[in-house]
């Protein structure tokens, strides 16, 4: 290194293993959120880089809404072997079975507002008192407030009014038993930030992310992968065509992009001149204006 | 691969004098906006009856700060361009909302003071100028805008120059620079504009593209605070103990002869970790682990700095202190304070004076802080801190303190 200054990559990782430790020191039992997305992949890369040469202390948490992509699960079970850490499963499908949360019904059904309650008794179940998760600022404006350190209420909610001022990078876990903590360290990334991260640290993703050819309906503008999940109205008749995730969220909500990229460079130059954000193709975003914020405000990722 | 470095930025300032605009304006021109969503925001402005496209609606993201149409909150924007990736920490610019300024500056490079060319300076350019100053931030650039409405005048121009400058010279900031813009047409935001030939110098894109920041972290005095201790408990590592951190000064070498504080046991750097990869030298604000020649018991809290370079060591403390709570603060109040890695107890000795934040008078025998107060204090810590002034790093002089019943965060501090 010739002059002391870092490239913005290396600033933001360094900013976020900081965050990750920070995590580790103040807390007595974290765990990483893990849905198999890019973000929390990349996360999980920087907390294994964070401690190394020893192994990753803490878990990593999926809460399965059982209508995940079968590429997801497949690359979660080999990411846990490859970096030699522990994984805890919260399973949306035991909380309708055991009357916790009730299924939706209709063309537009799905788990993703279920998931809270499934991620908030999963927390209480192993006592996390602070849950990382790979959520960035400029995701959604709801995001764009988040703290790094975010606290959360005996109930896991959150009150965007009421937030602690996070000064400098002095972050400020102390809380009361019962509550406990979300934490983002990668906040100040931005959708290309974590792709160029990626493809510099050569970190292996999901297939689903590349370009590859898939049966889809579409509807209100997004293309949606058939599925067992997917109830189709008379009308939508499913073809194939080539297309690739910008992120991973359900089957019946995640929306794909009609896209020829199928490797990471490609995907860099697609993101690159993209005019519509990734989130645009999540189905669960578009119910109202504040749908995150009010979901977050439950408990929500 | 790219070079390209980060430039945190902040803005304050209320909704009609342009901010807004300017940073939609500076989203839009380096292509940070997506169409889905400015098409939220077309419907939304459509929805309240504007006829025009209300850009602050991209900013403003909670609920309640829409139903006000003020900003409340700090909102952290992106935008970035082949030299750079900016960050910008929006922050609101009434004086009720103070706290949350010096949030937005406590991690900015850069401040950026937007004056109204009609109005020249008023209350909040002083406010806003003067929180940059305390909070060190070490370049301001002041934007006269709306030039369109006083016919792109350079006499204009000039007066809130010069007033600004003499206004300025009480103000620590050595590096303060000018720019005539319309933020609503974009004259010399991103493009340089042809209404203005007096003016020779760069657009504000530039500007915020070149300004020098290799300089804004500490590289003279090594301080390495200890975040955490790594041990492995492998076969393959059995004897590995780290020590996890972030350089918060000077650079750290392989071999380099090392104090650690408090105990004073002198040693020596055997590696610099960053991740799998062995690297030479450190500086701030990388994160690395650092292994040491001796085995000597080594914890959060402690600091590594160089023998003849150590930092300030005391429990007694005096503070530049900006409280944030609604619930006042008395003489011997207790916190918890933590400082760098470090956590102790400690207690408001003294109130020498408060300030007043828009006319910059002191005013003596306060007894009592309120929320959105800065005032200069003493405090007595349950255990020395190593410290700097805040002067000479941002990382080793600033503190906040915590309310030990509610543990929210009451306040922010700079040591003098």
């Amino acid at each position: 290194m010739s002059a002391y200054y870092l490239s913005h990559l290396d600033e933001l990782e360094s900013e976020a293993i900081f965050v990750i430790r920070e995590v580790v020191a103040q807390f007595e039992r974290p765990a990483l959120l893990f849905s198999g997305g890019k973000d929390s992949i990349a996360l999980a890369y920087l907390s294994r880089k964070a401690f190394y040469p020893a192994r990753i202390p803490f878990p990593l948490v999926h809460i399965d809404t059982g209508h995940n992509f079968p590429e997801t699960i497949a690359y979660r079970d080999w990411l846990v072997a490859e970096l030699g850490v522990k994984l805890i499963v919260g399973s949306v499908q035991e909380s309708i079975d055991k009357g916790r949360v009730k299924e939706e019904t209709g063309f537009y059904a799905s788990r993703n507002a279920l998931q809270t309650v499934t991620l908030l008794d999963t927390i209480g179940q192993y006592k996390f008192d602070a849950a990382m998760g790979g959520a960035r600022r400029d995701e959604e404006k709801a995001r764009a407030k988040e703290r790094f350190f975010s606290h959360r209420d005996e109930f896991g909610q959150w009150d965007p009014k009421n937030q602690r001022p996070e000064l400098w990078n002095i972050f400020n876990g102390r809380k009361n038993p019962g509550e406990h903590f979300r934490v983002f360290p990668i906040s100040n990334w931005t959708e290309l930030d974590v792709w160029q991260y990626l493809q510099r640290e050569n970190i292996p993703l999901p297939k689903l992310y590349f370009a590859h050819e898939r049966e889809v309906i579409e509807r209100d503008g997004v293309l949606l992968s058939t599925s067992p999940w997917l109830k189709l109205k008379p009308e939508e008749k499913p073809v194939v065509k080539r297309v690739r995730f910008r992120t991973c969220g359900d089957m019946p909500i995640t929306g794909a992009v009609e896209s020829d990229a199928d490797t990471i460079e490609k995907i860099i130059q697609e993101i690159a001149t993209s005019r519509r954000t990734e989130r645009g193709t999540r189905a669960d975003d578009r119910r109202s204006e504040t749908s995150m914020e009010d979901r977050k405000r439950n408990g929500y990722f | 691969m790219i070079r390209s470095q980060i430039l945190r930025f902040t803005t304050a300032g209320s909704v009609d004098d342009g901010k807004s605009t300017l940073i939609g304006r500076l989203l839009f021109d380096s292509k940070a906006i997506f169409e889905d969503q400015l098409e939220a925001v077309k419907q939304s402005s459509m929805r309240k009856g504007f006829d025009y496209v209300d850009l602050s609606l991209l900013t403003d993201g909670l609920k309640s700060e829409r139903e006000q149409g003020i900003t409340i909150d700090v909102a952290y924007r992106y935008f970035s361009t082949p030299k750079r990736k900016f960050i910008i920490a929006d922050t609101p610019g009434h004086i009720q909302y103070t706290r949350n300024m010096v949030t937005g500056a406590s991690t900015a490079n850069l401040a950026l003071i937007l004056i109204d060319a009609r109005k020249g300076l008023v209350e909040q350019t002083f406010r806003h100028s003067f929180i940059a100053s305390l909070l060190k931030i070490p370049h301001i650039i002041v934007c006269i805008n709306k030039m369109d409405l006083v016919d792109y005048s350079r006499e204009v121009f000039e007066k809130i120059v010069d007033d600004y400058k003499a206004f300025s010279s009480k103000l620590e900031v050595s590096d303060i620079q000018f720019v005539p813009i319309s933020a609503l047409h974009g004259d010399n935001v991103v493009n340089r504009s042809d209404k203005m030939p007096w003016y020779q110098g760069a657009t504000l894109m530039h500007m915020l593209e070149t300004v020098h920041i290799e300089s804004d972290y500490n590289h003279i005095d090594g301080r390495f605070p200890v975040q955490y201790v790594i041990r492995p408990h492998t076969k393959e590592h059995g004897d590995f103990r780290g020590y996890a951190g972030r350089v918060a000064g000077g650079i750290f070498r392989e071999g380099d002869e090392v104090m650690v504080m408090p105990s004073g046991f002198i040693t020596r750097i055997k590696s610099i970790h960053l991740g799998e990869k062995l690297i030479s030298e450190a500086f701030a604000p990388m994160s690395v682990v650092i292994t040491l020649t001796d085995d000597i018991d080594v914890c959060r809290g402690d600091m590594l700095c160089k023998p003849n370079n150590q930092p300030g060591t005391s429990q007694d403390i005096d503070l530049m202190l900006c409280w944030m709570n609604p619930r006042p603060v008395s003489l011997q109040s207790k916190f918890i304070i933590r400082h760098t890695t470090k956590e102790v107890r400690g207690i408001l000795k003294e109130i020498q004076y408060r300030l007043d934040i828009n006319t910059l008078q002191r005013i003596e025998g306060v007894e009592q802080l309120r929320m959105n107060d800065l005032a200069r204090v003493k405090i007595r810590t349950s255990q020395p801190l190593l410290f700097d002034s805040y002067r000479k790093n941002r990382i080793t002089g600033s503190m906040i303190l915590i309310d030990e019943s509610t543990n929210e965060t009451v306040a922010g501090g700079m040591i003098i």
